[in-house]
């Protein structure tokens, strides 16, 4: 099956806490003067009842579908937004937004400081899941729209699926978390902590305060390879890479001899130009943070009136099927509708940007039975 | 239309209330649950562990958890359902006795069915032949069949009354009609509505 693209497109820019108003973080510090980037695909109906919101992961962006007109890169998830595809733009208003704490157009460390006109770097409150959510609901409000068709996205944005369905059960029609999880485990923490150590031991990192001289080039590499190794699987990179060498013969020098290692210096220092260190930082501790395990998911609800499709991947192990399961777990307690599928794929936790025939098949036929009113 | 429907799957949408809120374990493609649902209006809820099934269960717009049996019930919340449907399962689960307890905590009642091994031709087929029995109700060989355990009527009657389950309805089926001169011997399935003595 083959469909059409969206066509070129461009990210927009939302802004809301103009002061005297501000926005009260988890923490309890506050921001003013946040700006949200954002895409948009489709045509929001006069009810605005067909808006489904896609929710991106760690290093994701705003520009999920169609290709971007500054740069023509398609989006993140090009593959499942368009017309006739599973987020289908001849039915649904796609919306999708930077997080807050991101550096590709919303709010971040890097963003400048209203206060020194300086960058914010560590003087950036610690953001959460729930205060990336609440930057969203803010955009969704300038919409007029007040009830979301659906919440959908996969690892850290299908946290913000389960968040919106928890803090706004009546504002949630459907969210469909992938590949993600009620809380951190200690494996995952202690992932995420060798990437904010190997960031913060580079003495360009500069205690957060590096704007003026570059990036902490090398850590932020260091760190995005650990990412990938998390991401893929055993198999994957096996079918991917074996024991290929670059060269005929091993050098008996510390280069990169093997596929494997070029393969993730590629992606580390391709990483490097295009992501902020310091969001490095806020997000993965943003994910650490996140927990709605037990009585927290969806407080005083008896009856979920969300409805939900959860999907995991076989040989995901970094959000393994079984933290999908705890999530079914919690969802039954609260009498919710809810879908299940364990995926079959070799790619790891990098499936949900991969498998898009099989998660296509499933969410089209799921969102089919969500009535838009 | 209802020509083409099973009988099996006749009784029980006759069986439930309207509106009810059913579990169905081990749901397949979801035809049961979608008759339930046109006929009585039912909530339903789907478990099942194959995917293509499951598949085809989320075209229907069924709402289906994909795992086995035994963890399906577990975390529930006592009484969710009104009905927990059993049907054509028990001789494929390894903890029959677990998921029955199981099901009658989850669910107000419980339909149970199974073919009945003690079917006069499974009886000559054993005694005469001195092969297993292949019929419309067990139609598989020996090394290619699902079923992990045989049983029968006699058998699940005096199961429940040694767990002190009650039977509210039994039902005894041949290949398209009702069963009701000796259904030991001639029904091939048999459909049950248990519930615990108390409920």
């Amino acid at each position: 099956m083959k469909y059409a693209s969206i066509g070129p497109v461009t990210t927009h820019f939302f802004v809301f806490a103009q002061p005297p108003a501000s926005l009260t973080l988890e923490s309890g510090r506050s921001l003013s003067h946040v700006t949200v980037a954002f895409e948009t695909y489709g045509n929001l109906n006069a009810q605005k009842s067909n808006a489904i919101l896609v929710c991106h992961a760690l290093s994701g962006d705003a520009h999920a579908g169609g290709i971007s007109i500054e740069d023509n890169s398609p989006g993140w998830w090009d593959g499942m937004i368009g017309p006739g595809k599973a987020l289908d733009t001849d039915k649904y208003f796609i919306i999708c937004s930077n997080v807050l704490g991101g550096c590709r157009g919303t709010t971040g460390p890097s963003s400048n400081n209203p206060l020194t006109g300086k960058p914010y770097a560590l003087d950036f409150p610690l953001i959460t899941i729930a205060d990336m959510v609440e930057a969203q609901r803010n955009l969704i409000d300038s919409f007029g729209i007040e009830k979301l068709l659906c919440v959908i996205g996969g690892s850290m944005g299908g946290m913000q699926a389960l968040q919106w369905a928890s803090a706004y059960p009546e504002r949630v029609r459907a969210a469909i978390p992938i590949a993600t999880a009620l809380k951190h485990s200690p494996q995952q923490i202690a992932f995420d902590e060798v990437i904010r150590q190997s960031i913060m031991a580079d003495p360009a990192w500069r205690q957060g305060y590096y704007y003026e001289h570059g990036q902490p080039e090398k850590g932020l590499a260091v760190a995005r390879m650990i990412g990938h190794i998390t991401f893929m699987s055993d198999l994957s990179m096996e079918e991917k890479f074996s024991r290929k060498l670059k060269n005929e013969k091993l050098s008996f020098q510390f280069t990169d001899d093997f596929e494997v290692e070029g393969y993730l210096r590629y992606r580390g220092n391709n990483f490097v130009k295009r992501f902020d260190a310091n969001s490095y930082l806020y997000i993965t501790k943003a994910m650490d943070y996140f927990d709605l395990s037990g009585d927290k998911f969806m407080p005083g609800v008896k009856k979920s009136p969300v409805k939900f499709l959860v999907i995991s991947f076989k040989s995901d192990w970094l959000y393994p099927s079984y933290q999908s399961q705890d999530i079914v777990r919690v969802l039954k307690q609260k009498h919710a509708y809810t879908t299940y599928f364990d995926l079959t794929s070799t790619y790891g936790h990098d499936a949900f940007l991969i498998e898009i025939a099989d998660e296509t098949r499933l969410i089209r036929n799921f969102l089919a039975n969500i009535r838009i009113d | 239309m209802m020509e083409n429907i099973n009988l099996d799957y006749r009784i029980i949408a006759r069986i439930i209330t309207q509106h009810a809120h059913i579990l169905d374990l081990g749901c397949g493609s979801g035809e049961l649950l979608t008759l339930l649902i046109r006929e009585k209006q039912a909530l339903v809820q789907g478990i099942e562990l194959n995917d293509e099934e499951m598949h085809r269960c989320v075209e229907k717009g069924l709402t289906v958890l994909q795992g086995d049996i035994e963890s399906g019930l577990v975390d529930y919340p006592d009484k969710s359902f009104d009905y927990v449907i059993l049907n054509q399962i028990m001789q494929e689960i390894k903890k029959a006795d677990f998921v029955i307890d199981e099901a009658l905590r989850v669910g107000r009642k419980v339909i149970v069915g199974f073919p009945n091994f003690a079917h006069i031709k499974a009886r000559l087929t054993l005694m005469f032949a001195g092969k297993t029995p292949i019929n419309d109700a067990l139609p598989y060989y020996w090394y290619e069949t699902p079923n992990i355990r045989f049983l029968t009527i006699r058998d699940f009657v005096e199961y429940c009354a040694k767990k002190n389950i009650i039977i509210e309805q039994k039902y005894f089926l041949a290949k398209s009609k009702l069963v009701r001169f000796l259904p030991h011997l001639f029904a091939l399935n048999s459909l049950f509505v248990i519930k615990r003595n108390g409920d």
